[in-house]
């Protein structure tokens, strides 16, 4: 599904390399983990898939069930089927939440060449996955994000995650900020969408939330290069030992 | 003060081009003081500090440029969905036959034309009146030229609390048309009316709106400018509010060369509220001024300007706006924005947002801004597969949000929202 192969970025503005030869294949069905410590270029990864400005892809590539991912605007990724979950979910005033899920989720139907739904369809659907998410009717209605706290901005991810029905999901340390209960919801919520032609791409700082979405594999991310991959076992290894073991030895 | 030598040419050619109408009736002395000030002000020159940052010359010349009209295609027109009750004005001409009857349970209402020709009108203590309050402390002598020389309008007493709107509704037909229309509207106490206006008027507009608010009366006004990009107006409108009465105007331009809207609050009754809001977007040499000038003479009353411009190409937008809380108006609760939407970098947007306070507890706030789109929120956007253009959109509508919920008729404020996105999904026009 998703095949990044020697992948390397560096920022546009500055002359600094961030990401140096990232390898990474993630199969239809599979759940990958990428764990590493802050600044290791876990984030600058999910940015460069989702198309964001300001990075420079110097070498290697990444493809999407094939197609190339890199020359494409970020709505034509969304269209594949690329989804991210901000680590920072941002705050849109003026739009309402729910105007901006039915904007996206006709906006991918449309690029599909599917008709657009109705406004009565769209509030049945969305009210159906929200209340999985215990996402009331009060949060959808606010402007997007504005005055979220931590938890709901990334529960919202997450509703926009089931909405959208993505084939290759990347959440980028959507556990970060969350109490113990809004985690478990977030990880039901990624769970109920695990089926055998979906990808994820778990990004996070800590093992706990692997506990809930149980990985097949994980990768250890350090100064922009996947430096180990292993099975679940791995993500305990950190918890209990710390990165100190696997970082190059310039960092260390 | 003698004019300087340019200013009083000027204005004695433009005068000396003007008619008064042969039988003015009670609108006569009126009309005759207000020659007179415009004499004494001189109309507008480009070195006037009130005019820094719009050109009044296409305003005060003798003749009216030439602008092309419009056609707008097979929309349907403004407000069409609404049930009101409509005036229609063609470049300044009342057009009977495309007009309602003028009557309406809880209003009287006739034109200036008609109710002049009596020497007695109920009008006498709102035409000319406010126009003159509001001459001071700054001059605004298109106002004043307007009362002297408007040839119709329209008179609105309210009695009552009326639920259908009235709609002035003008045409520009006539690529040299000069129109001048001078409208009064007096709410006695507990009445209620609002008041729609659309379309571009003449090739060059000159409107006045006075209105006079009793105590507990409600005002609401909302009005769309017309997409000829072309023509040139100067509007004006003043207001003087009783106790707890409530006055709110809302209006959209889009394009247009040359727009310049005043408007003159005076709060002169406790509890009383006032609020005045704009959604203006334009490109290329769209240029859109709003003056905003708020006195607080009472205690406890509250004002909120609330102006939002989308310039693109090369536009230019100003806003000037003032709160002025005299002494003893107490417990003053004073907002003001102004913020553009800088599409490109071409675009200008000039502010200048003034506060004079003389009284001690008051809480007055204001702020100007100058921006981009969000570059952030559009990545968002564009990364749940909305394409760039229907983001900005989006982003574009979301900024003028605030304006328009200054709006608060559900279905006005509906109507204006499709109009704003259809300006921006067509680009332009
Ligand atoms: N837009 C940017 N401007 C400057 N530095 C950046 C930018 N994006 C990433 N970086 C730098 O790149 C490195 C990797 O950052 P990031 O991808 O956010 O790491 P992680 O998500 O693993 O914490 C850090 O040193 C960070 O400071
Ligand atoms: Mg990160």
């Amino acid at each position: 599904m998703l095949e990044i192969k020697n992948l390397q970025v560096k920022l546009e503005e500055e002359d600094k390399q961030i990401l140096k030869g990232v390898d990474l294949k993630v199969g239809a069905g599979e759940v990958h983990a990428i764990m590493g410590p802050n600044g290791s270029g876990k984030s600058t990864l999910s940015y460069v898939l989702s198309g964001r400005d300001g990075y420079e892809v110097t070498g290697g590539e990444a493809t999407l069930d094939g197609e190339d991912l890199l020359d494409l605007e970020p709505e034509e990724r969304a269209a594949l089927g690329l989804f991210l979950a901000f680590q920072y979910p941002v705050e849109i005033p003026g739009v309402g939440n729910m105007t901006f899920l039915r904007t996206a989720v006709n906006a991918q139907r449309k690029a599909k060449g599917e008709d657009e739904m109705s406004a009565a369809d769209f509030l049945k659907f969305i009210r159906e996955r929200a209340k999985a998410l215990k996402i009331d009717a009060d949060m959808l209605k606010r402007p997007v994000n504005v005055g979220f706290s931590g938890g709901e901005k990334k529960r919202n991810e997450i509703l926009q995650m089931a909405v959208l029905e993505p084939k290759m999901c990347i959440l980028d340390e959507t556990d970060s900020g969350l109490d113990v209960d809004a985690m478990k919801l977030v990880a039901e919520g990624v769970n109920a969408l695990r089926t055998e032609g979906r990808g994820f791409l778990v990004i996070t700082h800590y093992q706990r939330l692997l506990d809930h979405i149980k990985p097949d594999v994980v990768h250890i991310m350090s100064n922009g290069k996947i430096v180990k991959t292993g099975g679940p076992e791995l993500a305990l290894e950190v918890e209990n030992n710390g990165y100190a073991e696997f970082l190059d030895t310039e960092e260390a | 003060m003698a004019l300087p030598k340019v200013k009083q040419t000027a204005t004695e050619e433009r005068l000396a081009a003007m008619s008064l109408p042969e039988a003015p009736g009670w609108t006569g002395p009126a009309r005759d003081a207000a020659v007179a000030r415009v004499g004494a002000m001189g109309l507008p020159g480009r070195r006037d500090e009130y005019w820094k940052f719009t050109r009044p010359d296409t305003l005060v010349q003798a003749e009216a440029p030439r602008a092309a009209t419009f056609e707008g295609g097979d929309e349907a027109p403004t407000f069409d969905g609404i049930d009101r009750l409509k005036v229609v004005f063609v470049d300044g001409v009342f057009d009977e036959a495309a007009s309602d009857d003028l009557a309406l349970e809880g209003l009287k209402i006739e034109r200036l034309a008609e109710a002049q020709k009596s020497d007695l009108h109920w009008a006498r203590d709102v035409y000319g009146r406010l126009e003159e309050r509001g001459q001071s402390p700054v001059d605004r002598p298109l106002a004043a030229l307007n009362t002297a020389f408007a040839t119709d309008g329209i008179l609105i007493h309210v009695s009552g609390k009326v639920t259908k709107p009235v709609h002035f509704v003008y045409h520009h037909k006539s690529e040299t048309s000069d129109a001048m229309l001078h409208h009064c509207v007096k709410l006695e106490e507990g009445a209620e009316l609002t008041v729609l206006e659309s379309g571009p008027a003449a090739a060059r507009f000159n409107n006045v709106m006075e209105v006079e608010v009793a105590d507990t009366a409600r005002f609401a006004h909302i009005r769309t400018q017309g997409r000829d990009h072309e023509r040139r107006a100067a509007t004006h409108i003043f207001t003087r509010l009783g106790t707890e009465s409530t006055f709110k105007s809302f209006t959209m331009t889009a394009n247009g060369v040359m727009t310049r809207n005043e408007c003159v609050i005076e709060l002169t009754g406790d509890d009383a509220v006032a609020h005045v809001a704009g959604a203006a977007l334009g490109d290329g040499d769209f240029h859109h001024d709003d003056t905003v000038f708020i006195t607080h003479d009472a205690v406890n009353c509250e004002s909120r300007q609330v102006f939002k411009k989308v310039l693109r190409n090369g536009a230019t937008g100003v806003f000037q706006g003032k709160i002025l809380v005299k002494a003893g108006a107490q417990k003053t609760d004073g907002y003001q924005i102004s913020q553009s939407l800088l599409l490109d970098g071409d675009s200008q947007f000039l502010a200048k947002p003034e506060l004079e306070i003389y009284a001690d507890d008051v809480a007055c706030s204001h702020g100007s801004t100058s921006g981009a789109i969000d570059e952030t929120a559009l990545f968002y956007l564009r990364s749940r597969g909305v394409p760039t253009q229907q983001a900005t959109d989006l982003l574009t509508l979301a900024f003028l949000a605030e304006a328009v919920d200054e709006i608060d008729d559900e279905a006005l404020r509906e109507e204006i929202v499709d109009r704003l996105r259809g300006w921006l999904e067509r680009r332009r026009g």
